[in-house]
């Protein structure tokens, strides 16, 4: 505790007097433009296609569909899927080659085969973010941090009435100080580096793929 | 890895290795074509002048503000963090930081350590002590994998490997990395790098990370980055260790928003990164993976120093975009490593002389053109110049002058006679009869002056007073003395 009470000391003994005034971000972000839904997943969609991830809008009748059909084309044998309604309606569509299992068992049980054997992790986005292009995962119980991260194809499925202009939007829209989950994971684009004389190469740790469906939202036209 | 990695080099020896650097064709290729590269990107993000401008204002105030309620966001964070189940540590020194990482290594019976990028760990040699205890770190960041391999260290605090070319990643591999043969196909040599990594992933028993940002309101350690490892560090392996310097926290979540804005959009031209990874908490009940333990090491190591001084406070803004250097004239030119610190370029120049002390870092202060490039690109507006000259002053002051906020190494490029000059020339700045008396005598005797005057004549002609000085030309036009 003495490098603690050291540290303090110092830094009350030298800390500034009076009281400062807090900045206001939510001012700084306020009074901008909002964005329709068409215009927000118009975006989300652009952006993730500039970050070189693989974009398709799905209707809400047909999504598991679409979404076995990618599998398909990708060639994936193994599919983990994220416990949950969608899951279960996507293991219910999978193509005769693929074969599903949700993420069941903690990590140290089976920490090998998931590294090795696993060719696509399959999640549900909490949120998205137009802007950036980001889907925004809460990992918790139903979502294990490494179903995103691990298997080299992640497929992700996001609802467009789910889509904030901004980060500044999602955080203030969500209530996130309120409710942080233990990791909140904010994706934008396949795994990348340029850490070799600046140029560009995907797959560096993480999913060398990235694949989004966007569920097209109630009444709005095919 | 290398038998043999690069230690700290004491920055005494800069003005030698910038000499040799300034020599190296390939090394001064290798950062031209990096920094066009950066500073191009850079440029395409902040194309609107107006929100740049504004939003540099806010992202200065902000870090502003989380300085001056540093020692009560601190405690905040602490309360919050422990409450949600991660460990904080508190250390003075970079040898405590040290022990205190061997010490959960220890009690958890760990040997393999995976690192996620943290330039903390390299302040503190992190990798170095470990290894000393019998520990094993592998560094997962392809730039800092690259730079281990080699036995070097980072050059850049953004992108570590930045003065290699693909040619040298390629031999570096081919040697290291089993059955790997010589190609200089990116993708195929960031594979290579992933195949190597990935076991090491799985069989770490402890994973290190640094921290980008750390929320007081939330207990949230906010970490930026684009290749995954940083996520693999910080989930994968049953304990997570995570170490940051201690100006990192800010106030509110909501701070972090605009400042991860300037951050990514500074630092390699990129709206957004890949990942945002927040973590909050250890693996709760019910989550299936996870660390089981996670700690946070909050590091002084010379902070304080600045802190202490209101002029000098500003140094801590520093958000590690890198912005500074990749703009930089004599960085752009020497690169990273003839610093001999961790941190190089415009804030290296600035923080090192507050971790090393003056007498260790008092070169660096003078390595620079007061351009001012620096400070122009800093997404928090930190006025680097002015420090720059603030840090020049300290390094000349006398070593025994008492003064309210003492450096340490104070006095570390003072000189008597330096002193006396300056002594002198301000008396007869001063004086006008005594000007009078040197115009006079300086304009008679020209002829006396010598060809070799210090280090002005190195590079240029040497100085000689004009013939009649400006006051005598001017009288002869009829002005008045």
């Amino acid at each position: 505790m003495n490098a603690r009470t050291n540290m303090l000391n110092k830094l009350r003994a030298a800390a500034p007097r009076g009281a400062s005034t807090m900045p206001d971000v939510a001012a700084y972000y306020a009074g901008r433009p909002a964005a329709t839904l068409a215009e927000r997943t118009e975006r989300l969609a652009a952006e993730l296609t500039a970050s070189h991830a693989d974009v398709r809008v799905v209707s809400r009748a047909g999504w598991a569909v679409d979404v076995a059909r990618a599998l398909e084309e990708k060639g994936v044998r193994r599919l983990l899927l994220q416990s949950g309604a969608e899951g279960q309606l996507l293991a219910g569509a999978l193509p005769a080659g693929t074969q599903a299992a949700e993420f069941s068992r903690p990590l140290e049980d089976w920490k090998a085969e998931l590294f090795e054997d696993v060719d696509a992790g399959f999640t549900v986005a909490d949120c998205a973010i137009a802007a950036t292009g980001t889907l925004v995962h809460l990992c918790g119980p139903h979502m294990p941090r490494t179903l995103s991260l691990v298997p080299p194809l992640h497929l992700v499925l996001v609802d467009a009435a789910r889509i904030y202009a901004t980060l500044f939007d999602a955080a203030a829209g969500e209530n996130w100080p309120a409710r942080m989950p233990s990791n909140l994971v904010m994706i934008s684009g396949p795994s990348k580096t340029a850490d070799i004389q600046q140029t560009l190469a995907y797959g560096a740790h993480g999913p060398a793929r990235l694949m989004v469906f966007i569920l097209r939202a109630e009444g709005e036209a095919a | 890895m290398s038998k043999h990695p690069m230690q700290f080099v004491p920055s005494a020896d800069f003005k030698e290795r910038a000499r040799g650097a300034l020599d190296d064709d390939k090394l001064r290729k290798s950062f031209r074509g990096a920094m066009d590269f950066l500073q191009a990107k850079r440029r395409n993000q902040f194309s609107d002048e107006e929100e740049r401008e504004s939003l540099r204002d806010l992202g200065s105030a902000i870090r502003k503000y989380a300085l001056a309620n540093l020692p009560d966001l601190l405690e905040q964070l602490e309360r919050k963090l422990t409450a949600n189940g991660i460990q904080v540590h508190w250390a003075e020194t970079a040898a405590e930081a040290n022990a205190i990482v061997l010490d959960i290594m220890q009690r958890n019976a760990a040997r393999r350590m995976i690192k996620g990028k943290s330039m903390a760990s390299e302040e503190i040699e992190l990798n170095h002590y470990l290894g000393e205890h019998g520990m094993e770190c592998v560094e997962s960041d392809m730039g800092e994998y690259i730079v281990q391999l080699a036995g070097e260290k980072p050059s850049h605090i953004v992108m570590p490997a930045i003065h290699k070319n693909k040619a040298d990643v390629a031999k570096l591999f081919e040697e290291h990395i089993p059955d790997t043969p010589y190609t200089e196909d990116v993708d195929e040599l960031i594979q290579t790098g992933r195949r190597a990594l990935r076991q090491r992933f799985m069989e770490a028993d402890v994973g290190l990370s640094g921290v980008n940002f750390a929320v007081a309101e939330t207990g949230t350690l906010w970490l930026i980055e684009n290749e995954g490892n940083g996520r693999l560090s910080t989930t994968v392996p049953p304990v997570h260790v995570a170490i940051m310097g201690m100006e990192k926290v800010v106030a509110k979540l909501d701070h972090v928003v605009p400042l991860v804005s300037l951050l990514t959009r500074s630092a390699t031209g990129q709206a957004v990164t890949t990942y945002f990874n927040l973590i909050s908490s250890p693996r709760r009940p019910g989550e299936l993976d996870g660390p089981r333990e996670v700690h946070l090491v909050l590091l002084d190591n010379g902070r304080s120093q600045a802190y202490a001084d209101e002029q000098l406070r500003s140094t801590l803004q520093c958000i590690r975009c890198g912005a500074c250097m990749n703009h930089c004239p004599v960085y752009g030119r020497i690169g990273g490593h003839a610093y001999g610190t961790t941190y190089p370029g415009p804030i290296g120049k600035i923080l090192s002389p507050h971790l090393l002390g003056l007498d260790e870092a008092g070169d660096l202060p003078f390595a620079s053109t007061l351009c001012g490039a620096c400070s122009e690109v800093c997404p928090v507006r930190i006025p680097i110049p002015d420090l720059l000259i603030r840090l020049r002053n300290e390094a000349k002051r006398n070593p025994n002058e008492t003064v309210a906020t003492p450096l340490r190494g104070q006095g570390a490029k003072h000189s008597a006679a330096e002193r006396v000059v300056w002594q002198f020339w301000s008396g007869a700045f001063k004086s006008p009869k005594a000007w009078a008396a040197l115009r006079w005598g300086a304009t008679r005797l020209r002829a006396f002056t010598p060809g070799a005057q210090a280090g002005w004549t190195q590079h240029r002609t040497p100085l000689k007073p004009a013939p009649r000085s400006l006051h005598d030309l001017l009288k002869d036009k009829g002005q008045p003395e």
